[in-house]
């Protein structure tokens, strides 16, 4: 399989959101004089090739070849993208660990260092530079990064899943805003339903929306796959307190999540067809954009996910860090781009052309004019803040990643929900597949 | 004219010239690039896939050989087990409806028709599309929220709410062993028709003569005669339902709550998306038994009848 796929990189001068604070000539500048002063000299002749996930947003995708085409003029370094359907990337990234060979950095989701933590270059030296500078990593972000004692990847940006809901439905539902707590979810969907305007979480293998609402329900009600040593502890009354929850929840949604994967709650709420779920901020982006939709981006905003029994927020928010492979010839360069990414020049007018789909994890950019500009990302804002990582308590590695890859809990719920299996039954199931995963 | 005269004496013939000459020898050279694609591209692939099932190696690193301890957490994994049950509804329930289908259609195309050439082309179609554009064609025709066929049956009245093709249990079984249908059937029909061809007009004529019903013609003279042809059509077509990746990946992932998940999808997602290379392995390993049990059947079960030779049967 040829996971290489060529595309042509320049793409410049094409429309780019308002308010980059450098651009063209100035951008080349201050990106030539940073090259001069950065503590990471590419090697001669290097060339870096990049493997990313296909933009949700157009114009984040612009302002990044932008970044990228500046740090190719700036340190004579050409770097060559290839975009994956996110789904994809993670396979091709783990074929390439295997084989020795690939691109030289991924731009992937958060499990994805630690499926082969020891092809990871070490980048502590990146991390700490920019943490010093930008105010220190969100503590999520830290954990992810880390394996052991060293950073393994940089994180990047999150993306942030939110409650997406239409407000008139939901106002003649008799609800002004989604409630905070998980029993007055439970309500509103209800009487979404009974109003005959329901909506829908993903129950399929739907690897952003599904386990961001399945791992929400089931820390929320104070569920976990494992303990902080990492003992698996899925079987508790919590998990099954989450599971009667989420049930409950499955009769209220539209008929057909079983099949969804990450596209399709956005497509069925872009079409009406459905009027609350959960989702990045990629439709109400898609809903301004299109003159026929532009009803829906009127008509619709974002919450935080409600607080369960527990009491405190449980959410889950995809994080996409860069990570370098050992096997590159050009380590040097390869953290000289990371820290490209990220420094403040290049880092604002990206996260500001994503429009709200990207969150940051370096505190300095709370600042960030976007999250004020448009009072319906606020929510998105607090992504990197509010996440929990993925391994809920235990530790973020190779097993949590394992697990979510698998959709160990994502499944226990659907078996549940759709009636294949009764509590004990689809407990069992994750329960032995945990054991085995966290051995 | 003087002959140069070999001055060896006549005894002489090297071990050499011996070997030249062997045709042992000469056909091993000339068999030697056969033996190497089919060496490299399928013994040494299956040779290592046999042997990673029996070590721990994740996608990122080697393993240690660990025995048996793969095969027995298969045992006992109900997914697994599913994925066995899944892949031989499949595959029985796919490849009888398609062998009914394809005979039938390639009896209506064995007679004088208007158009044949074309229509045999047309028929050919479902199998030439290359499956992935196909699978996606199906996975909307069978979207939940945006059917085409939900959208007719209900502007006629039939129904009042959206079929969940895809999410309910059942339902996906049905539709992917009906889009694996779809693309089949005109490989079956035909491979039937290009044996029914081969079958002499004369029989058929002494058979009307002695009074002989269509059942009958069929029964005793056609079915005989295409029996060798269906072993090696139904051979292939099971191989290649029971293997099927495209299909179920494309359509479905393998759900919903992995009821659709055929081994050979199941095995891509433990080795490649959880990165347990030995365990993907294994339950790929897991199909030989059946295959070789698949083609089993139909080379002896269908093959013991000798009568193409004119020879009793045996």
């Amino acid at each position: 399989m040829s996971y290489l796929t060529r595309r042509a990189l320049v793409k410049g001068g094409t429309a780019v959101a308002a308010a980059s604070v450098l651009t063209g000539p100035a951008l080349l500048e201050w990106a030539k004089a940073w090259a001069q002063n950065a503590p990471w000299k590419p090697e001669k002749g290097a060339k870096l090739s990049m493997l990313r996930w296909k933009y949700f947003v157009q114009a984040e995708d612009d302002a990044f070849v932008k970044l990228i085409e500046a740090f190719s003029k700036a340190t004579g370094v050409p770097v060559e993208i290839s975009r994956e359907s996110y789904e994809d990337v993670q396979p091709k990234a783990s074929v390439a660990a295997n084989t020795g060979t690939g691109p030289d950095l991924f731009w992937g989701l958060y499990s994805l260092p630690h499926l082969f933590p020891q092809k990871c270059m070490d980048v502590s030296d990146v991390t700490d530079y920019l943490g010093k500078k930008y105010g220190g990593w969100v503590e999520s972000a830290v954990q992810y990064g880390k394996s052991g004692n060293k950073w393994i990847c940089v994180p990047i940006c999150y993306s942030g899943n939110m409650v997406n809901y239409r407000l008139e439905a939901s106002k003649k539902a008799g609800f002004s805003k989604i409630p905070d707590k998980t029993d007055g979810f439970l309500e509103y969907a209800k009487a979404m339903k009974k109003n005959n305007t329901p909506g829908g979480f993903a129950l399929g293998h739907a690897s952003g929306d599904g386990n961001g609402w399945v791992h929400w329900c089931l820390w929320s009600h104070g569920g976990n796959t494992v303990d902080k040593t990492d003992k698996v502890i899925i079987n508790s009354p919590e998990t099954a307190k989450a599971l009667e929850y989420a049930k409950a929840l499955y009769a209220e949604m539209i008929p057909g999540v079983a099949s969804w994967n990450d596209a399709s709650n956005n497509k069925a709420f872009l079409a009406g067809e459905i009027n609350w779920t959960d989702n990045g901020i990629s439709i109400y982006v898609a809903a301004q954009k299109d003159p026929t939709k532009k009803n829906i981006a009127e008509d619709m905003d974002h919450s935080f996910w409600p607080t369960g029994p527990i009491g405190k927020p449980t959410e889950l928010h995809l994080m996409y860090p860069v990570l370098g492979m050992t096997y590159t010839k050009y380590p040097q360069a390869c953290k000289a781009l990371m820290a490209f990414m990220l420094e403040a020049d290049n880092f604002n007018p990206w996260i500001e052309s994503a429009q709200g789909y990207l969150t940051h994890c370096l505190n300095a950019y709370d600042k960030n004019p976007v999250w004020t500009a448009d009072p319906k990302r606020a929510p998105f804002r607090e992504a990197a803040k509010r996440s929990l990582t993925a391994g809920g308590l235990g530790s973020v590695g190779e097993k949590a990643a394992t697990a979510i890859a698998d959709f160990v809990v994502l499944d226990m719920f659907a078996n549940y929900c759709t009636g294949r299996e009764d509590v004990k039954g689809s407990i069992a199931i994750a329960d032995r597949q945990l054991k085995r995963i966290y051995r | 004219m003087a002959i140069a005269l070999d001055s060896r004496p006549m005894r002489d013939v090297t071990a050499w010239n011996q070997l030249k000459t062997n045709r042992n020898w000469l056909a091993i050279w000339f068999m030697l690039p056969a033996a190497a694609f089919l060496i490299l591209f399928l013994a040494y692939p299956l040779g290592l896939g046999v042997w990673l099932s029996f070590t721990d190696a994740r996608l990122g690193r080697d393993g240690i050989f660990v025995g048996f301890e793969n095969y027995e957490y298969l045992w006992e994994d109900s997914i697994f087990w599913l994925s066995v049950f899944n892949t031989l509804l499949y595959t029985s329930v796919a490849s009888i409806i398609k062998f009914a289908v394809g005979l039938y259609l390639a009896l209506l195309l064995n007679e004088r028709l208007p158009f044949k050439a074309i229509i045999r082309a047309v028929v050919l179609i479902p199998f030439i599309v290359p499956t992935v554009l196909s699978a996606i064609a199906f996975w909307w025709l069978f979207d939940p929220q945006f059917s085409i066929i939900s959208w007719s049956l209900k502007k006629m009245g039939l129904i009042t709410a959206n079929i969940d093709f895809l999410g309910d249990v059942w339902n996906a079984r049905w539709s992917v062993i009906f889009a694996n249908i779809w693309r089949g059937v005109p490989f079956v029909a035909i491979t039937l028709l290009a044996g029914l061809q081969t079958v002499s007009p004369s029989l058929y004529e002494a058979a009307t003569i002695d009074g002989a019903t269509t059942w009958q013609r069929f029964r005793y003279i056609t079915y005989p005669l295409l029996t060798p042809i269906i072993a090696v059509v139904m051979t292939f077509s099971v191989l290649f339902t029971f293997t099927d990746f495209q299909l179920i990946w494309v359509m479905t992932r393998g759900g919903p709550v992995n009821a659709t998940h055929l081994m050979a999808t199941f095995s891509y997602q433990r080795a490649i998306m959880s990165g347990y290379l030995g365990e993907g392995a294994a339950i790929s390993t897991a199909m030989i038994p059946f295959l070789l049990g698949a083609i089993l059947v139909s080379w002896f079960g269908l093959q013991r009848r000798k009568w193409q030779q004119g020879e009793s049967n045996d």
